[in-house]
């Protein structure tokens, strides 16, 4: 086991960023039209990232799986984008911002890498501002701020449900102008489906065109992945159908580290199960647990319509377990108890997997009015969806995979254990550790792509130069045919079940023993199930062919086959992590009163995997964790 | 609007294998379908009976099945996105359909939207258009900071109202003379009503309408069903607002020619 260099640079932390800026080497800007670079994704990591590149000369190539860059799946993001401004005036600085993603992320994020997050979080309202993003503004023309996530300060910028929509569509513009300026080549309906090494460096993908089916070679000098996070692990979640883990997964398989993948987000408000042909979670913010009291029948199995059970056989489970918070205790802690309801047989709606949340006493307190006011858009989105009112009956909730916190290990430069390959966003694992607070994630996409990575990849090309490996090169031609042989194969078997039932399958497994709660002996049963799946689905699998059309089911099952092999690593590092912490109860790791335990004595690091082949246990790698700015402490929320 | 947990359903739906295939309709009968799914989920459950029987899955744009990434969209009974107002496709439920309905699926259709196969259309004359100035030019890094250009709250929300398009095509798809003028001027009015967007305003415009005539669309004659086939309720006075950017543009500008 070898411990990992984060590179975090020397000096105080509120120094780091500056002074790693002036040591890095610059680039001419005459010079930078000889660098070519490969930007793969365009939510916001990626677009900001492929836009600013261009703007400084670089030739970029971009792709994306999307009929265009508008759409990845940043768009759906609602709540927010936190940023450092103090425009409140209450209290708020880089050090509170900082300080607060630490502790949310409980403790198992690189304080360095947070620390210049937060630093460059204004710098991002500014850029948004400057492209005409429409964010909420006061009367006075000022821009509106609101608290999120349980924030006690008032620091996160908001267009309307829509934040996420109206800054990707800032980064999509800002990346339109470059290719329209013939800085950017975008190839939209591309997946990346291998990375190019060779010599221990990047050298470019290989990507198929989706419409055609054709396999093509691009070199670079710097291959840039931005593709997002993998949540759809779980079949059910709230990511958008194409959301896949395949583009990190080919790196991974090329050398490069995979951090903390068993690190998850499950957010508890999402539209419940209502079917097993469901193929998605919507979710719904949070703000409503405000108002709304969770509740399921006190006894099992009661199928009586939700207003029909009288009071005194409800159970208020987490007003009764948690009386100081009740129904605002945080995500995961909302979403464990949801769940362990719904597994003692009291969950309720048409599949037994939702849980009610009432708005009734609400209503009686405030009027239907006030609570239109406030939560009127995502009642009507409700109801559109489900068909029921919630004015007049309980909603039903149930927790949803949303984020996940692992993905590539990446130095403080975000680039990953293979030279000339960065990573990120969602696709990384830096900062957001263990936990990620509402309106996190944009920082971080734009953070990464707009004010960190243009920097740093002129660091990592004056120092390393220009790759000498072009199109021609064999590296190229094996992944080509590595990849065409494994599409033949997908093709080839033939078999009797569908790719979706196979996922499906997938998914319970991971939401059962590798979600919210898991335990030794329910990981050690998971990696097995999830090994025989894997055979199962090498064996009798059913793609329709030929490859040289628009063929979704052969894309999902290659998708497919990466999740399932990313599903035992996610077992593999939960079983290893023998602590509570962040979203994950550990049940070994549990006070008596049921909270969870943090270990820092043996877990204070990030755990970084090393692929050593197929059906070859992964190696483990520690980078410790420091912690030298803010104290480590267990939370409470009894 | 059906009250049953199960209905049987006739889909004629389109199928074309590629852009030069002529293409047809195909009925398909559809039974046991839950009404508790999407639209969506309801072709996702056909397909998986087709991949088994060993036949053509009908191939659908679609991704975020939350309505605003704006990937899916099809024809249904003659109406984009289905007859649910402000609604995507991926929101409208099989509730919405009783049993032993017969249900027309087809493409978007439009001469700038080349059919990719089956359901799918090629909608990247959309980007060609964004390209052409639906932006502003500012460089990363530039930037003032955000609270230096107070910006009066009506404004930001009228202009917040233009920006919800999700370009998805259904304005096109839905008007006789298959403009996009909708699209087109949700992007312009939403800068033209901010101060960010007033430097490039000239030239956006008409570039922006340049390119949409260069890539086929028709123009705006009012019919105004573009407006009602919107899922996110853009509204046709942003086309009022195009019009008169465009005039102040043409008439009174020697810039952008």
């Amino acid at each position: 086991m070898q411990q990992l260099d984060g590179k975090i640079p020397n000096g105080p932390i509120a120094e780091k960023w500056d002074r790693h800026l002036m040591e890095m080497k610059l680039i001419n800007p005459a010079n930078r039209r000889r660098y070519n670079i490969i930007v793969v994704g365009t939510g916001l990591a990626g677009a900001s990232a492929s836009a600013s590149l261009a703007e400084l000369g670089y030739n970029v190539k971009t792709f994306c799986i999307q009929d265009s860059p508008r759409r990845a799946h940043s768009i759906a993001a609602q709540g927010g984008i936190n940023a450092a401004k103090n425009y409140a005036n209450d209290g708020d600085s880089i050090r509170r911002l900082f300080y607060d993603t630490v502790k949310g992320g409980d403790f198992r994020a690189r304080e360095a890498n947070v620390y210049r997050l937060a630093q460059v979080s204004n710098n991002i309202i500014d850029q948004c501002v400057a492209q005409g993003v429409p964010f909420a503004r006061d009367y006075g023309g000022l821009l509106a701020n609101r608290s999120f996530g349980g924030a006690q300060v008032s620091r996160t910028f908001y267009a309307r449900g829509q934040t996420g929509q109206q800054l990707l569509l800032g980064a999509y513009g800002a990346l339109s102008r470059q290719i329209a300026n013939g800085q950017v080549q975008m190839f939209p309906r591309h997946e990346m489906l291998d990375l190019v090494v060779a010599n221990g460096r990047a050298r470019g993908i290989i990507a198929r065109n989706l419409i055609t089916g054709e396999l093509e070679a691009h070199a670079a000098d710097a291959v840039l992945l931005s593709t997002g996070g993998y949540s759809n692990v779980f079949y059910l979640s709230t990511n958008a159908i194409s959301c896949n883990v395949s583009a990190i997964w080919q790196a991974y398989k090329k050398g490069a580290f995979f951090a903390n993948p068993c690190f998850t987000q499950i957010h508890p408000t999402s539209l419940p199960h209502v079917s097993g042909h469901q193929t998605k979670l919507t979710l719904m913010s949070e703000s409503l647990r405000n108002d709304g009291r969770v509740w399921v029948p006190r006894n099992p199995g009661d199928k009586r319509p939700a207003n029909d059970i009288p009071e005194n056989e409800r159970d208020y489970f987490l007003e009764e377990k948690y009386p100081s918070f009740g129904n605002l205790v945080p995500r995961d802690v909302a979403s464990r108890n949801a769940k362990q309801q719904c597994d003692g047989g009291k969950g309720v709606g048409p599949t037994g997997r939702a849980v009610y949340l009432d708005f009734m006493q609400a209503i009686q307190r405030e009027g239907k009015d006030a609570i239109a006011r406030k939560y009127g858009n995502l009642f009507d989105m409700y109801r559109n969806i489900i068909a029921e009112d919630p004015y007049e009956t309980p909603m039903m909730i149930y927790p949803s995979a949303h984020f996940t916190m692992g993905g590539l290990w990446v130095d403080y430069n975000l680039m990953s254990t293979i030279p000339g390959l960065f990573v990120l966003g969602e696709a990384n694992f830096s900062d957001h550790g263990a936990n990620r607070l509402g309106a996190s994630a944009l920082m971080q996409g734009l953070a990464d792509g707009y004010f960190v990575a243009p920097y740093t990849l002129a660091g990592f090309l004056g120092d390393a130069g220009n790759s000498d490996v072009g199109e021609d090169h064999a590296a190229f031609n094996e992944s080509i045919q590595a990849v065409k042989s494994c599409i033949e194969k997908l093709l080839s078997i033939n078999g009797k079940r569908t790719v979706e039932d196979i996922h499906r399958e997938l998914g319970r497994i991971m939401e059962d023993k590798v979600g919210l709660s898991r335990n030794e002996a329910g990981l050690k049963e998971a990696i097995e199930q999830i090994r025989a799946l894997r055979e199962e689905f090498w064996q009798n699998v059913k793609v329709v062919g030929p490859a040289d059309t628009y063929r979704l089911n052969l894309q999902k099952a290659g998708r497919l086959a990466d999740f399932l092999d990313l599903g035992e690593l996610m077992a593999i590092d939960a079983l290893d992590r023998k602590e509570s912490c962040g979203g994950h109860l550990r049940t070994e790791a549990e006070s008596e009163d049921g909270e969870a335990v943090r270990d820092d004595e043996n877990f204070c690091h990030v755990s970084a995997w090393e692929y050593q082949g197929d059906g070859v246990a992964p190696g483990l790698h520690k980078e410790p964790l420091v912690f030298e700015n803010v104290e480590l402490t267990q939370r409470s929320y009894k | 609007m059906s009250a049953q947990e199960t209905i049987n359903i006739t889909l004629k739906v389109w199928r074309q294998k590629g852009p030069q295939d002529p293409g047809r309709f195909e009925t398909i009968t559809v039974n046991d379908v839950e009404t508790h799914i999407s639209f969506l989920e309801m072709l996702d459950f056909l397909n998986e009976k087709l991949i088994l029987e060993d036949k053509e899955p009908i191939e659908f744009d679609n991704d975020c099945r939350e309505g605003i990434c704006g990937t899916c969209g099809a024809v249904v009974n003659g109406i984009p996105h289905g007859h649910r107002k402000a609604m995507t496709l991926c929101e409208l439920h099989m509730r919405e359909f009783s049993d032993d309905d017969t249900i027309v699926v087809e493409p978007f259709r439009s001469r700038a939207f080349k059919v990719v196969k089956d359901l799918m259309v090629d909608r990247s004359a959309l980007d060609k258009i964004i390209q052409a100035g639906g932006y502003i030019s500012v460089n990363t890094g530039g930037a003032a900071d955000a609270n230096a250009l107070p910006i009066a709250q009506e404004k930001a929300e009228e202009a917040m109202d233009a920006a919800a398009c999700i370009g998805c095509g259904a304005c096109v798809a839905s008007c006789p003379n298959a403009s996009a003028m909708l699209f087109v001027s949700a992007k312009v009015s939403q800068f033209a009503l901010l101060p960010q967007g007033q430097p490039e305003a000239t030239r956006r415009v008409l570039a922006m309408l340049k390119e949409m005539d260069h890539c086929g669309f028709g123009n705006c004659t009012n019919h105004r069903v573009c407006e009602n086939a919107c899922p996110k309720e853009v509204s046709i006075s942003h086309i009022a607002r195009f019009n008169r950017e465009f005039l102040k543009a043409a008439l009174f500008a020697k810039a952008a020619k």
